[in-house]
């Protein structure tokens, strides 16, 4: 196309971004900011365009890439390099993201407009979307593993991006070092990988994989562990810290101290689905261990319901959305454990745009608001913000699962696969998953009541001042509703049951659940009518319907009843504890452990012993040796009188 | 016994005899005179074994001029000989038997079981005309001539070393400097001194 | 016949006087300074009895180098003492303790 080349396409992707980046962080101060943002958007925009113009087609006539473009290093023998995989899973993934991507830079003009960082933030994201292309494009561990550290490092400059506020900077090092943990495992991960397969690469990796899939490793001694197995939950744990799964979830709550843009593009709709891409690219490998399978169902089923009950309580509207993203990722992470890769990674997209959305909605509302993010303050917005209201509605129902919205096809799928699926801990993932269904609607539609309906709640100067977005704010969000309704009916047939997907993702026949559903499936309309009849939507209108009770017919009720059950309101309130767990337990534990080294390890021992030790052995020892430097020539004479003695001895005695 | 073992018993005796002396005499003076004997009979031993020149330097040098070195030092110095001695006696057990030991012990060593007759045989007398000091001199003046150098001018050290020690100058003394006298100038020499040539009244 | 080994024997005798020496006028630095030309004189007795007895010319020689040093060590040994009696109006080594801390 155009005279291109495919592979110089593949590289101009990211490096459109890269540049923009470039152009905005480092000649941001000389170019202005119109300049800036221009440059931001039309590298993202470029990307956007060969991905979802050059690159999805040619995928889907059947092209794929796998190779090195550049060799920066070679260390051992082992070739370091950047390396693109270009199949359908990284297609849907670039166009995915860039398409988020470049609505949220629409939309950042005018939610940034009066902000002095507006260089530095453009160039931020298109710094994160250069990273995150890295990422879903890599044919190897390592570039998986740079751009895994770039997006996490991005994230953490954007979480902290106003860095005068102390609450940011907390909550961006929370993220960082929760990712930390998870990278550690991640890390451990890939050198596994190297320690067994000899490789880095994707493809020869996985043509080994099943070859090894008998292969024990001692890790603790006497313990047999399979590799893969080994491998698989390593990997996974780094997926945990990204795609913020318990326990390592507590970092993406707080990281909605960035701004909303952010909230929208890094913690809903991209980076937090890196671990779930990472496992369904990682497919060839899962399904050889169903203890990892497990693993990864068990903590998803987790997530998406205990995170979801979260979501209950929140007053903060973008905190309601951000446990709504962890419960959505959870719920991807079960299709992934129930081996329905294709049902996790469209659920990806589609809650990438009605999640996205949600966020850009919640934005929207929190400008209108002069930056007042308290529900408890907001309600009647309906008549003010009529497009912000309206395609949050849309996101709703797509979050909620209503059907024809995209998110009914994707969780309805998610829940069959589970329910389909045999994996030890499936019955447990159904049960949390459908109830996790309700629980969506009730939170989400709390939110929804609270924020646009009843008596407006905010004081006088802020009602006085109420008026819809600009357009570079509700052209997104309209350009985000309208995949939100659409995507789920036009694309759920060609990824789940079409074979879009082909080599790129690999389910054995014994975990295909996919396949399974695939017999029943008669097309969307049916599908549709039969989801009308199902548990998941007859929960998701229970969930709706005492959304309403509560929050729009009688909202003095919630009041009342949370002082009736004070004991589980606390503890949705205190989120489970996790946080004064982590407090007390890791970071009290280190400071303590600190301390204890502190005073024993380095006062005593190293200052103590070491170095002041060293100093009195020395003075004790030249105390006792310089009465043998007396001065007196007779005591010198007598010392040699002595060795003579001995010498003479030694010599006559040998 | 043979004459030589005469001689070298006789010189041996009194050398040893000598040699407890210098170190037990009170009197410094004493000792000086008794280490000029014991220079002397071993002079005596070193003749017997053939070293002549070494014998006459070592009475030339260290009796003409060390000893009496010692003797003009210990002369000159005024000193509290019964200070000096305080704790002779207090340490002449110890020492006496460390010396026996340290006797013994290198007797033992040096005994006849390892330089023995046996074992080093008399050497054949040298030749009536043989002379012991062109043999030295020739050694010295060829192999060993840097050596000889270098000794030369460690004797020269010595000479300037023991001068500047022990050179004074009195201050009470009047010394005329020569090189600053001829390096005067005249304005050293003439002050003009400018003053009214009658006091006004 | 008298063997190498009366020699070295005188040679050690004589040396342990002198050591004797050394220990006993602990205080007397002129004594001191006999006692060690006593030694050295023992050490010259064995090079000169080595010297004759192994029939090497080489050992005389440095019995010449000894007493060149021993000449100037006297020398200036007692040129030291000199001027510490000028100095300190003894030569008590027990009194010259400047230096000691």
């Amino acid at each position: 196309m155009f005279g291109l080349e495919m592979k110089t396409v593949y590289l101009l992707i990211p490096l459109s971004c890269l540049a923009g980046a470039l152009i905005a962080g480092l000649l941001g101060w000389k170019i202005g900011r119109a300049a800036s943002h221009t440059a931001a958007i039309l590298g993202v925009a470029g990307a956007f365009v060969l991905s979802a113009f050059v690159v999805l087609p040619d995928v889907l006539a059947g092209h794929t890439y796998d190779g090195a473009v550049y060799t920066w290093g070679v260390s051992g023998g082992v070739p370091l390099e950047i390396g693109f995989l270009i199949d359908p899973l990284s297609a849907l993934m670039m166009t995915v993201v860039t398409f988020v991507s470049l609505m949220v830079h629409i939309y950042t003009v005018g939610y940034m407009r009066d902000d002095p960082g507006y260089q530095r933030f453009f160039s931020y994201i298109a710094l994160f979307t250069f990273s995150m292309l890295m990422l879903v494009m890599a044919n190897n561990f390592l570039q998986l593993f740079f751009g895994w550290e770039a997006v996490g490092l991005m994230s953490y400059l954007l979480i902290g991006f106003w860095f005068t506020r102390a609450s940011a900077t907390h909550a961006q090092l929370k993220a960082f070092i929760v990712n930390r943990v998870g990278d550690f495992g991640f890390i451990l991960g890939v050198a596994a990988v190297y320690l067994y397969f000899g490789t880095l690469d994707y493809t020869p990796v996985f043509a080994i994989a099943p070859q090894l899939a008998g292969k024990t490793a001692q890790i603790i001694p006497g313990v047999d562990w399979s590799v893969l197995t080994l491998v698989c939950i390593l990997l996974f744990i780094g997926a945990m810290g990204k795609s913020a799964q318990v326990p390592l979830h507590v970092w993406l709550p707080d990281s909605m101290e960035g701004p909303t843009p952010i909230s929208a593009l890094i913690h809903a709709a991209t980076m937090v689905t890196a671990g779930v891409f990472m496992v369904a690219r990682m497919s060839p490998l899962y399904e050889l261990s169903e203890t990892a399978l497990s693993v990864v169902l068990v903590i998803g089923a987790i997530t998406a319901l205990f995170m979801a009950f979260v979501g209950i309580v929140q007053n903060d509207i973008k905190r309601v959305v951000a446990y709504s993203t962890l419960s959505q990722l959870g719920y991807m992470m079960v299709a992934l454990g129930a081996s329905a890769y294709a049902a996790g990674i469209f659920h990806l997209m589609t809650h990438a745009f009605f999640k996205a959305l949600l966020f850009l909605a919640a934005g929207s509302v929190i400008i209108a608001l002069h930056h007042e993010q308290d529900m408890r303050k907001m309600g009647g917005l309906k008549d003010y913000m009529p497009w912000t209201f309206l395609t949050a509605w849309a996101g709703s129902l797509a979050l909620v699962g209503i059907p024809p919205f995209a998110g009914f096809f994707s969780k309805d799928m998610i829940i069959e696969a589970v329910h389909a699926s045999q994996l030890p801990g499936s019955g447990f993932a159904y049960v949390a998953v459908l109830s996790g269904v309700f629980v969506t609607a009730l939170y989400t539609f709390r939110m929804l009541f609270m924020t646009f309906y009843g008596k407006p709640r905010m004081d006088e100067h802020a009602r006085s001042h109420l008026k819809e977005s600009p357009w570079v704010v509700t052209v997104p969000l309209v350009l985000l509703a309208l995949p939100s309704v659409v995507i789920g009916f036009l694309t759920v047939e060609p990824l789940l049951f079409g074979g879009y997907f082909g080599a790129a993702l690999k389910v054995l026949p014994g975990h295909d659940v996919l396949a399974r559903l695939g017999q029943d499936y008669h097309g969307w309309g049916p599908f549709v009518a039969h989801g009308l009849q199902s548990a998941p939507f007859l929960l998701a209108v229970g969930g709706i319907g005492l959304a309403w009770l509560l929050y729009y017919r009688y909202p003095q009720l919630p009041e009342e009843l949370s002082r009736k059950f004070r004991l589980p309101y606390t503890i949705l309130v205190r989120k489970y504890g996790f946080d004064e767990f982590n407090d007390t337990v890791f970071a009290g534990g280190a400071r303590r452990f600190g301390g204890l080294l502190w005073r024993i390890g380095d006062v005593k021992l190293i200052d103590g012993l070491a170095v002041n030790g060293t100093a009195r052995v020395i003075g004790w020892v030249a105390t006792v040796v310089r009465h043998v430097q007396s001065g007196y020539v007779y005591h010198y004479a007598f010392a040699m009188i002595l060795g003579l003695f001995l010498l003479i001895t030694v010599f006559l005695y040998r | 016994m043979e004459f030589k073992q005469f001689i070298f018993y006789f010189f041996a005796a009194v050398l040893v005899f000598a040699a407890t002396m210098v170190i037990t005499v009170k009197n410094p003076v004493k000792a000086a005179l008794f280490l000029v004997l014991a220079f002397f009979n071993a002079a005596g031993l070193w003749l017997l074994l053939q070293a002549e020149f070494l014998a006459i330097v070592l009475v030339l040098v260290y009796v003409g001029a060390v000893m009496v070195l010692f003797l003009f030092v210990v002369m000159m110095l005024d000193i509290n000989i019964a200070r000096l001695r305080e704790g002779f006696t207090r340490y002449l057990p110890l020492g006496g038997a460390v010396a026996v030991l340290l006797a013994a012990e290198m007797a033992l060593v040096l005994g006849s079981g390892r330089f023995g007759l046996e074992r080093v045989p008399e050497p054949a007398g040298l030749a009536a005309d043989a002379s012991n000091t062109r043999a030295l001199g020739r050694l010295l003046y060829t192999t060993y001539a840097y050596p000889f150098e270098l000794a030369a001018l460690v004797l020269l050290v010595a000479i300037i070393a023991a001068i500047v020690l022990t050179l004074r100058r009195r201050k009470d003394t009047k010394y005329q400097d020569p090189g600053r006298q001829v390096r005067v100038e005249r304005s050293e020499r003439v002050r003009l001194v400018k003053m009214p040539a009658e006091k006004k009244s | 016949m008298i063997p190498l080994s009366h020699y070295l024997i005188l040679g050690a005798i004589l040396f342990s006087i002198a050591v004797v020496g050394v220990f006993l006028n602990r205080k007397n630095l002129v004594i001191l300074l006999m006692a060690i030309e006593l030694m050295l004189l023992a050490v010259n007795l064995n090079f000169v009895a080595f010297a004759h007895y192994l029939g090497d010319i080489s050992g005389q020689v440095f019995v010449f180098f000894v007493l060149t040093v021993a000449a100037a060590e006297s020398a200036i040994g007692l040129a030291i003492l000199v001027v510490v009696f000028r100095n300190r109006r003894t030569i008590n080594v027990e009194d010259l303790d400047t230096l000691k801390g």
